[in-house]
């Protein structure tokens, strides 16, 4: 109790302090941006060539950690002191659409001519629309590949990295025979993310008529459960959380797994983590499918108005500019954040670098999870189920049943207003 | 008469303050659990619906719930005796006439009390590893297997209990430290002229004048750790299969994390009762064995 008590104290006087920011001095156009982590660094580097051709928009951006930034949106938008323009986790962004804290974007779009959805990936882009209504624009993406051992593949006689499951699971059997103390694949048990990436493989969607229950019993599903659960039953992964692992990168150089499937970021990790001896070995693939090369999750943030801002106009002229081909360029130079836009993908620096071909590829075909704020708690649950399954306590057709149960039980608000229509 | 009225305006303005930053919230927070407030009410609060009891009864139904509470428990009945014993035992060598460099043990065993939560975690966590921790170095050295400290969901609680009480000892050690020093040193010359040995020392002179201290210290060492989050929170993010989510971080998940705020403050009213029965028994307790 205590701690709840403290918490709403702290946001209140969040709150107000953000409210003493916010007065406009001057005549010209003051917008608050809000970035996360290391966005927010390279969004003030970005900005200052727009703000030089435009000297009547002054922009304050602001930095806030990832950790507590759903938390102070959440805040912000209770006590009306939302920024101008956001960066938003494609995952958040059905939550802040809900919550109607959101301007659509459809109008600008289609008034604009720098912008054109057609040259955006289409999974990403996709993932920001709700309903049908566009409230984000991609900023960057991200999405989960494979990144594997050539040397250990090689050594085991597989000279390229498998296309389709079956191809995967001769390979990690063959791994695991050579090196029977070692693993083949890490599929940490506290994310949700490698689970998820197997199952958008597969046709049924994950939630039915239109998010209101979850579709976890359908045949494709267990697909993925049985052959995601079947990995651990044979040892091939680790029945590990990330957290027990002390460094995966030095674990991945020792061999400890082969296959690992991750996102982009960790491209520049491997680069400069692993000694020099083991920069040779390793390479990035496209997700193996159920049927040869399928889908990933698409992930990412983007740039979002909020509704109470009051300033869209020029708030829309920082999204166009941020999405400039040659600005994404620099962006992808200054983080490593990977581009939306294939034509961004042209950037040299990006052309050169061979770990990234595959994530461009994988982005190709790159899925968005269910749209419903409830999103990532029912993704929880279903890493949570099937932990369980990965001990041994459910079976594949009862976790399927519980996840549909615990789903259901998390959507019921939801079904209530769909109900009621005060929601989309 | 007077002085009635002047002692009111005396206590007025600290009275007025307990009210509006503690029962006001309180109550507040009582009206929210008997919703289902979420993040759809708070953008228009025509979503919200009044659910009366339904939020503690759906709790009482929900197996983590439970799981929780049972985690709870287990972490409070190891680690309050395991805390208070290590507390009283370095109180005491510290405290001895014997013991040699008193002011670097005082502060070595605070130490761990005010360091960073998050960077010892990180230390304990290499400490807990199972290929290549400390700990399971020095059990091959007497010739015993690994122990998935971590992984393991039966034994992750236990390991769990001895970082925390690793990490909170020293805090009531200074408490039993001031406790131990304001015995008069009378007392134990006296025992020792009518030959008391030293544990007979300890049992009728230190325990018994330590009792008010001790009373205190388990009270609040009691109320500590049935808040547990912090631990597991870094350590293990309540995993393996959920044996260390304790109540508050139940609590935490569901409020801060999902944002059903309604029935993260049922859990806050739940844990309030039965850590207010718990203290009720202990005074009762504690109160019988004073009167003795």
């Amino acid at each position: 109790m205590n701690r709840t008590r403290r918490r709403l104290t702290l946001a209140l006087a969040g709150a107000g302090l953000a409210a003493g920011c916010t007065r406009s001095g001057g005549d010209a156009v003051r917008l608050r941006f809000w970035a996360m982590g290391r966005e927010g660094e390279a969004a003030k580097e970005l900005l200052a060539p727009f703000e030089q051709a435009n000297p009547h928009i002054r922009i304050e951006v602001q930095q806030m950690p990832w950790t507590s930034a759903q938390e102070k949106l959440l805040t912000a938008f209770a006590g009306d002191v939302s920024p101008d323009i956001c960066q938003l986790g494609n995952t958040w962004l059905p939550q802040f659409a809900a919550l109607r804290a959101l301007t659509p974007l459809d109008a600008p779009l289609a008034a604009s001519t720098a912008l054109d959805a057609r040259d955006y990936f289409p999974g990403i882009w996709d993932a920001n629309r709700v309903g049908a209504t566009l409230y984000g624009i991609p900023w960057y993406v991200d999405t989960r590949a494979l990144y594997y051992r050539k040397d250990l593949l090689a050594r085991t006689g597989f000279a390229r990295p498998p296309r389709d499951w079956a191809e995967w699971t001769r390979s990690m059997a063959a791994l695991k025979a050579r090196s029977p103390s070692d693993y083949a694949v890490l599929l940490p048990l506290n994310e949700f993310e490698p689970l998820l990436a197997l199952a958008l493989q597969q046709d049924a969607p994950l939630l039915r008529e239109d998010g209101r229950y979850g579709n976890f019993r359908s045949a494709d599903f267990k697909r993925t459960l049985s052959f995601y659960a079947g990995i651990f039953r044979r040892e091939w992964a680790p029945a590990l959380s990330n957290t027990q692992i002390s460094n995966v990168w030095d674990e991945f150089g020792n061999g400890f797994f082969s296959y690992y499937i991750s996102g982009p970021w960790n491209i520049a990790e491997f680069k400069r983590r692993l000694p020099a001896d083991k920069q040779g070995v390793w390479m990035t693939a496209p997700l193996p499918g159920p049927n040869g090369p399928s889908a990933s999750i698409a992930g990412g943030s983007s740039l979002v108005v909020f509704r109470s801002s009051r300033h869209p106009k020029e708030a829309w002229q920082v999204i166009e500019y941020l999405s400039r081909p040659e600005v994404q360029g620099r962006f992808y130079q200054l983080t490593g954040d990977l581009p939306p836009r294939r034509s961004a993908w042209a950037e040299p620096s990006l052309t050169r670098d061979p770990y990234a071909a595959a994530f461009g590829d994988q982005l190709e075909r790159a899925k968005s999870p269910p749209k419903v704020p409830e999103w990532e708690r029912i993704a929880t649950e279903m890493r949570l189920v099937t932990e369980a399954v990965v001990a041994g306590r459910l079976s594949v057709d009862e976790a399927a049943a519980e996840l549909d149960a615990r789903a259901d039980r998390i959507l019921e608000k939801r079904r209530w207003m769909l109900a009621r229509g005060s929601v989309q | 008469m007077k002085a009635e009225r002047a002692a009111w305006l005396l206590v007025g303005p600290a009275l007025l303050v307990i009210a509006v930053f503690f029962f006001v919230p309180v109550l507040a927070a009582f009206a929210l659990s008997l919703t289902d407030f979420d993040i759809y009410a708070l953008a228009d609060l025509r979503n919200l619906r009044f659910v009366g009891a339904d939020n503690y009864l759906t709790l009482l139904a929900t197996p983590l719930f439970w799981r929780a509470l049972g985690n709870t428990l287990y972490f409070v009945v190891l680690g309050v005796p395991l805390s208070i014993g290590a507390s009283l035992g370095a109180a005491l060598l510290v405290n001895a006439k014997l013991a040699w460099l008193k002011p670097f043990f005082r502060t070595a065993f605070f130490a761990p009390v005010v360091t960073s939560m998050v960077a010892v975690a990180v230390i304990w966590r290499y400490l807990y590893h199972t290929r290549y921790g400390f700990i399971n170095y020095v059990l091959d050295l007497l010739g015993l297997g690994p122990v998935d400290w971590l992984g393991d969901p039966h034994i992750s609680m236990t390991a769990i209990v001895l970082f925390a009480v690793w990490k909170n000892f020293g805090y009531n050690m200074i408490i039993f430290l001031a406790g131990l020093q304001a015995i008069p040193a009378e007392l134990y010359e006296a025992a020792e002229l009518d030959g008391a040995r030293p544990l007979a020392m300890l049992r009728h002179i230190t325990l018994p004048a330590l009792a008010p201290t001790m009373f205190m210290v388990s009270i609040l060492t009691m109320a500590g750790y049935f808040q547990l989050f912090a631990e597991p929170y870094v350590m293990t993010e309540g995993g393996p299969l959920q044996s260390t989510v304790s109540v508050l971080y139940f609590m935490y998940e569901q409020g801060f994390k999902w944002w059903n705020l309604g029935s993260a403050t049922a859990v806050a009213f739940v844990l309030f009762l039965l850590m207010f029965a718990v203290t009720l028994l202990q005074m009762r307790l504690a109160g019988r064995g004073m009167e003795e």
